[in-house]
């Protein structure tokens, strides 16, 4: 197992390259120029190549990639045309948000969606079923800022129950940081809890089909038990595979519910980014996000073990 | 008022009465902005950014500035005395001004920043020929000698387009190309480093060292008066989310509402919307006068006869009259220079007889390709109206439709439309940087080095050079107008009328004032 680890951690290191090569040569083909917007509509063009020269803008592709893997080897994720700030404070100061976004929005969609799963399957073709998976249907077709769009107007402006926007540290209470998710975590969770409760009922009535159920039944073991000791975690794996699946899901969505609820996180951070063209900070978050998703499939890989026995590594 | 959640937190707040009390007392003294754009750079000469000018304006002072009516006053100086042969002004400094790290302000720090704004300032660079040195007498005078007579000196130093802010010799004596990492000023307002997370907040603590002049402020002149302890921008990206916060009482002051929400914004009881900057914000319709169609003068003036300027500003800023206003000539309305000399062309407003004209300037069906920045409303809607216009005179259009990143690299592009070139952009400019000839950008004719579209009239350029040397009132008007009837024959751009660009603040935000650029000092919160 450990020897698997290891392994898997190595595996990352030419998954990193490729995906550092491929962002950096797709920023460098891609139009705009940060020099220009830096130096306004006033400026000469001789001005605006004096800008581009001191940010080494000028420098050929091969020279340029070169320094950036040269300071990533190093440590250094590089300094922000715009703001003059290291990358990787940048990153630091935005990774709050983003990670308890994404926390509250896992715990709430995970507690949420699983027993709607579960539920749904157990009363199959019944009317709660109907409504689980026409509830399914909305969460996957109605966009996150619609969803965040109508909590914000109903439970902030209507009710005035929670704030409209913004983001309070952990480090100043609980409440104050829970207050300022719950509506951007909801409108986040929307599609997740839909993506997730299907694939439960779908697993969950392939395995409630099985002998061993009908066994347990004949053993006069309860209905509770069954769907949740005995089915849920033989339909575990796939439902781990699509909660894992689903973290590009929210990191996707975090951009979108970023800017709709005003949270300083790293997705607006990346969006900043790109429409400034700040190739570092672009880099930088590009690197993370995919690093992070690369260890998020390791450990749901090693969760299969957890549910499933039979699986080694 | 008092919402729900304001209600229950005061409820949770008495049992703890006293360190409420104090943290309402500091609420009450903190002005919560949303600013108009992310504050990505604190260095005023670096980058020409509006949001970073506005942040100068806290932290720096200025050593003369622009009163409402645009007339120079001095600020950080105490007076200036202009030599009897006009060869030399010396400026002499109010005394007991210092920087927020609590060093002196010298006429050393005065000369170090002049010199470095001064390589950035177009405005500058047109009168620098004239001038032989800037030097420092002693700590609190600093003189320019000039080679001859320098009308528009105090004008260049005072204005607020590009303003020249003063900072510590060691900070000014870094390249004006290189971007500055510390923002240590002497106006009203710290900047609070620690507390500034790009993309999210920037904070500013009063200077209470600061010493205000004693008269009543004034556009950006007389007493810049810091009334708040502290000055909080949180950058909201989403006009809806903006606007709810703002009626929520969330946030104080919103530099920039859309237009499109004004009208929800009017309604709430809490909030006042306001025109707060004196000068409009201006529409300019760009061609590219190198590439064809547009390097014939003939079918520029063609397209600018099927010109209704009301279609672009309603598009922008909705059918509210008062939200903006036809300008048909090149200087900011209502201003010295305003004039309409040979501005009939712009009164034509007709796509038979523009459909006409275009035939005659023998337009050939050659592509045109008019580039529209989607992520950046007013002017994505210019260029909407325009690609309306183009395509009922039965021009040859493609629309690009890209962002403004994108945009401003692609307008640099002398190439012909087959090879990545374009043929018309739209773009706006504060009225301010419209009002005199030497700031106005969209009005140079000088070729290679002419705003972008680069057009190329001599006739343009010696009024231009006529205006700088020009001494008096009437002399400059006769100038300006001689100018608005070139540039209509050149008709390098189209004037597109100018909007307003209001701002709202809650109720309980006393002491705003209009000015030519948005400013916290003298404002308070009740």
């Amino acid at each position: 197992m450990f020897a698997y680890v290891v392994r898997r951690v190595l595996a990352t290191i030419p998954v990193m390259a490729v995906v550092a090569l491929f962002v950096f040569s797709l920023l460098y083909i891609a139009p705009g120029d940060p020099a220009a917007v830096i130096a306004g509509d006033q400026a000469t063009p001789a001005d605006v190549e004096r800008i581009r020269a001191s940010l080494g803008l000028d420098r050929p592709y091969l020279v340029r990639f070169g320094a950036w893997v040269w300071d990533i080897l190093r440590g250094d994720l590089g300094t922000s045309i715009f703001t003059n700030l290291p990358v990787s404070t940048m990153i630091a100061q935005r990774i709050e948000p983003t990670l308890s976004l994404m926390i509250v929005t896992l715990l709430l969609a995970v507690s949420v969606a699983v027993p709607m799963g579960v539920v749904a399957a157990w009363k199959q073709g019944t009317l709660v079923d109907r409504a689980v998976m026409a509830f399914a249907v909305l969460g996957f077709s109605v966009p996150v800022f619609v969803v965040g769009y109508l909590l914000a107007y109903f439970f902030a402006l209507e009710w005035d129950l929670l704030p409209v926007q913004g983001y309070t540290p952990f480090s100043r209470g609980f409440w104050p940081w829970l207050e300022n998710l719950i509506l951007p975590a909801i409108a986040l969770g929307t599609v997740y809890i839909a993506l997730i409760a299907r694939i439960t009922r779908a697993t969950m009535l392939e395995v409630l089909q099985q002998d061993y159920i009908r066994t347990a039944k004949a053993k006069g073991v309860g209905q509770r038990a069954i769907l949740f000791l005995h089915a849920l975690k033989n339909a575990a794996v796939p439902i781990v595979t699509v909660i894992g699946i689903g973290i590009a899901l929210l990191i996707g969505g975090a951009v979108v519910t970023e800017s709709v609820f005003a949270i300083p996180g790293l997705g607006r951070l990346t969006v900043d980014a790109i429409l400034r063209r700040d190739y570092p900070v672009i880099q930088g978050v590009v690197l993370l996000f995919s690093f992070v998703y690369v260890l998020v499939n390791l450990a749901i890989d090693l969760l299969y073990t957890l549910f499933d026995p039979r699986i080694r590594y | 008022m008092l919402g729900r959640r304001g209600l229950m937190a005061a409820g949770a707040a008495s049992v703890m009465a006293p360190r409420v009390v104090g943290a309402q007392g500091a609420a009450a003294r903190t002005l919560r902005v949303i600013p108009q754009a992310n504050l990505t750079s604190l260095d005023p000469v670096w980058t020409t950014a509006v949001v970073t000018r506005n942040n100068a304006f806290l932290v720096y002072d200025q050593i003369c500035a622009q009163d409402a009516a645009g007339a120079i006053r001095p600020q950080m100086a105490e007076g200036w005395e202009v030599a009897q042969d006009r060869l030399s002004v010396t400026f002499t400094l109010r005394d007991g001004l210092l920087f927020h790290d609590g060093e002196k302000v010298t006429a050393r720090d005065c000369v170090a920043s002049i010199d470095r704004w001064s390589k950035r300032d177009p405005f500058m660079q047109v009168l620098q020929p004239a001038i032989a040195e800037v030097a420092a007498l002693d700590d609190r005078r600093f003189r320019f000698r000039l080679h001859r007579p320098v009308p528009l000196l105090l004008e260049a130093l005072g204005q607020t387009q590009f303003p020249c802010f003063v900072m510590p010799e060691r900070l000014a004596r870094t390249d004006a190309f290189q971007q500055l990492r510390e923002a240590v000023g002497s106006g009203p307002f710290r900047f609070l480093p620690n507390e500034w997370n790009p993309g999210q907040r920037a904070v500013w603590a009063k200077n209470d060292r600061y010493q205000p002049r004693q008269e009543p402020v004034d556009g950006l002149a007389g007493g810049r008066v810091p009334r708040l302890d502290r000055v909080e921008w949180t950058i909201i990206t989403d006009p809806a989310t903006s606007a709810n916060a703002m009626t929520l009482g969330e946030q104080d002051y919103w530099e920039y509402p859309l237009h499109d929400l004004l009208p929800v914004m009017r309604r709430s009881r809490d909030l006042v919307v306001q025109q707060r900057l004196l000068e409009g914000t201006y529409g300019i319709c760009r061609f590219n006068c190198l590439q064809p169609p547009f390097n014939n003068p003939a079918i520029r003036r063609a397209v600018a006869m099927a010109v209704d300027q009301r279609d672009y500003l309603r598009a922008v800023a909705g059918n509210e009259p008062d939200g903006w206003g036809v300008c048909e000539g090149v200087f900011t309305c209502d201003t010295p220079l305003a004039n309409e000399s040979g501005s009939g062309i712009l009164k034509t407003r007709s796509i038979d007889r523009a459909r006409a004209a275009l035939r005659e300037a023998g337009y050939a069906g050659e592509r045109v390709v008019l580039i529209a920045p989607g992520d950046y409303p007013q002017i994505n809607a210019l260029s909407l109206v325009t690609a309306d216009i183009l395509r009922r005179l039965g021009m040859n259009l493609e629309i690009v439709a890209t962002d403004w990143g994108t945009l401003v690299q692609r307008r640099a592009s002398k190439e012909p439309v087959e090879r990545g070139g374009w043929s018309v952009i739209h773009t706006t400019s504060q009225g301010l940087s419209l009002t005199q000839p030497v700031t106005h950008l969209f009005l140079r004719a000088n070729g290679p080095n002419a705003w972008f579209g680069w057009p190329e009239d001599a006739g343009i350029e010696r009024l231009r050079a006529e205006y700088v040397d020009a001494t008096d009132a009437a002399e400059r008007r006769r100038v300006a107008e001689a100018l608005n009837r070139r540039a209509m024959e050149l008709m390098a751009y189209i004037p597109l009328g100018y909007y307003w660009q209001p701002s709202a603040w809650r109720r309980n935000v006393t002491g705003v004032f209009r000015a030519p650029a948005t400013v916290f000092w003298n404002i308070a919160k009740g």
